[in-house]
């Protein structure tokens, strides 16, 4: 019969709906990355991001010169001299390769505590979300507390008792977002706490801490992650602030917080020259932020 | 109404407490004996004693603590060390100016902001909302003491229009409301502002686009209101949640000035924590510190109650 070799209506029929199935089920992380794709300002801003990280990590490589070497007779030249395209610095330093270098501790001052608190954050949050009563009690209380500080104020607390100095800056910065990521990943934990699958999973006898693995992490670290990225673009800020202050960093480093911080004095002598290193801590930070805002959309979380 | 008002109250004097003890705790995380925070390393061996007596020193941190707080509740934040004058006599002068400061920024940018926002969120997707938006991020993504820089540029340097340090001519320190004093403040007011600005529009607009989703919007348009009574309504929803968030952010005006007031040496908190941090001086730290979170848990607790006082929807118990 030719029906053994050719598929009637009804089959085909089933066969395309079985296609559509499969490609509507082609999986979260697929379509997170097809929407990611049709949006021009995140694609743009991860290749800014992508191209500066690429700079600062072969710094050795492209920087003309040698980022702390300096010259009392090459003081503060403009933006345009032979040999120093952006110029030299109050001690005649190349600017473009103390750029270059700075990028390294500021790119790790601004994202080193969101890890870190990213981290510690998320395990208290999950935890209080997902324990309730006394222990999210403690927790949350403490969270409180950390919440009636201004961000900037309790950084400068901290690493002002602590003295100046890098870790204590990103002491002081983790210590600033641990609780900020303690407040969302809680929420989002509790959210889920109640949904009709983790009470299967209880029903079916599964301990909690197999809820957590199986059931609560998969659904809880997408927006957390989210909200951490979005607050990679403030702790930049604050951790060039820091440094701004004479917090951070220590000259003779390179970074730009504190570029900015020792040029300030020449804004007489060079003004455009000594903006410079705010300019790269804005350009980061605007294309951090923008970056959280694409992947927010893209991941489809709220808030 | 009235129990949820008594609780609210309550409930901030543990929070108050606690940020009191972060701030106890500041000293003692410092490095060093917690001694040399409290006198000058020249004092004498006798004054060296009697202070570790009267701060508890030698006594259990708790009793440290509670020593430390009964002399905090009565306006007694030790001396500074640097000038070995009351820490509170110098804070209250700063304080002063920062509040003038961290007010004329959110006036600029809570004007602006809900300006922008409202706009933006009543005509969705047109280039004006467009436009906020992206001046939205920028005003959050800025470094603004490195805008405060680059302002000193443009204005002082480039066009010599207005100062570039101060809070008044001849450095003084002592504000009034006249052009000499006023031409000090554009600048830093301006620069302070840009981040508010830029939250408070983000936060309006979603507010704003949100009520005019709603159906009564379009059942006031079909029912023939004017634009101007249709705007009324919509105001008077978005009022209770974008006035607490300008409240919190008048407070993180106030923390988050030390950056600006660096910038054009204003003689306020900031500058104040600035040289006492450079100096080691832990007690004007701590006071200042100390005095600015207060700040801020009453502001917090002030932004609740207004809301709620204001928002007929919320039923707090």
């Amino acid at each position: 019969m030719s029906t053994a070799t050719t598929p009637t209506a009804a089959e085909a029929e089933l066969a395309v709906q079985a296609r559509q199935a499969a490609q509507k089920s082609e999986g979260y992380w697929a379509g997170v990355w097809k929407r990611l794709r049709r949006d021009p300002v995140t694609i743009a801003c991860a290749s800014i991001l992508l191209l500066m990280l690429l700079a600062i990590v072969f710094a050795p490589l492209i920087a003309p010169h040698d980022p702390y070497q300096g010259s009392m007779i090459r003081r503060l030249r403009p933006v345009g001299t032979d040999n120093y395209p952006l110029g030299t610095d109050e001690l005649g330093r190349d600017i473009l390769t103390r750029l270059l270098y700075g990028g390294r501790l500021s790119w790790f001052m601004g994202i080193t505590p969101v890890v870190l608190a990213f981290v510690i954050g998320s395990t208290l949050g999950i935890i209080a979300g997902f324990v309730g009563g006394k222990v999210n009690m403690a927790i949350m209380r403490t969270t409180d507390v950390f919440y009636a500080f201004p961000s900037v104020l309790l950084a400068v607390a901290i690493s002002g008792a602590l003295g100046a100095g890098i870790e204590n800056a990103i002491l002081a910065l983790t210590m600033v977002f641990i609780p900020q990521i303690i407040r969302v990943a809680e929420s989002v934990t509790q959210g889920v706490r109640n949904l009709d699958f983790v009470d299967a999973a209880r029903a079916s006898g599964a301990s909690g801490f197999t809820i957590v693995r199986v059931h609560v992490l998969g659904n809880v670290l997408g927006p957390i992650f989210v909200y951490a990225t979005s607050l990679i673009s403030v702790c930049m800020i604050i951790a060039s602030g820091l440094s701004f202050l004479g917090l951070g960093t220590k000259p003779p480093e390179p970074e730009w917080g504190l570029m900015l911080n020792t040029l300030r004095t020449a804004i007489y002598v060079q003004p455009w020259v000594a903006v410079l290193p705010g300019v790269c801590i804005f350009i980061t930070s605007i294309c951090f932020n923008l970056l959280a805002d694409g992947l927010r959309q893209a991941m489809d979380v709220k808030g | 109404m009235a129990f949820y008002l008594i609780r609210r109250i309550l409930y901030a004097i543990p929070i108050a407490l606690a940020v009191g003890f972060v701030c106890f705790m500041l000293v003692q995380i410092a490095p060093g004996d917690p001694i040399n925070a409290i006198v000058p390393p020249d004092a004498p061996a006798d004054v060296v004693a009697q202070v570790k007596k009267d701060y508890g020193l030698d006594k259990p941190l708790p009793i440290q603590f509670g020593l430390w707080l009964s002399k905090v509740v009565v306006g007694d934040l030790g001396r500074s060390l640097a000038t070995g004058r009351p820490v509170w006599a110098d804070l209250a002068t700063a304080i002063g100016n920062t509040l003038t400061l961290a007010f004329a920024a959110s006036v600029i940018g809570f004007t602006l902001g809900c300006i922008l926002g409202g706009l933006a969120g009543t005509f969705r997707g047109s280039a004006i909302d467009r436009s906020a938006v992206s001046f939205a991020v920028a005003g959050v993504s800025v470094p603004h003491y490195w805008l405060g820089m680059v302002m000193v540029v443009i204005f002082s340097v480039q066009l010599n229009w207005l100062p570039a340090m101060g809070a008044g001519p001849g450095g003084s320190a002592d504000w009034a409301w006249d052009w000499e004093h006023m031409k000090h403040l554009v600048l830093p007011a301006v620069t302070l502002s840009v981040i508010p600005m830029g939250i408070v529009t983000r936060t309006v607009r979603g507010i704003v686009a949100e009520i005019m989703n709603q159906e009564f919007v379009t059942a006031l348009r079909g029912k023939g209101l004017t634009r101007m009574g249709v705007f009324l309504h919509v105001v008077k929803n978005a009022a209770p949640n974008s006035l607490a968030v300008m409240g919190l952010q008048l407070g993180y005006l106030m923390g988050g000035s030390i950056l600006v007031e660096t910038v054009f040496s204003w003689p306020g908190t900031g500058l104040l924590l600035n040289s006492a941090i450079f100096q080691r001086d832990l007690p004007v730290l701590q006071g200042t510190i100390l005095v600015l979170a207060m700040f801020f848990v009453t502001l917090n607790l002030i932004v609740d109650l207004i809301q709620t006082a204001l928002d007929p929807r919320i039923k707090r118990a």
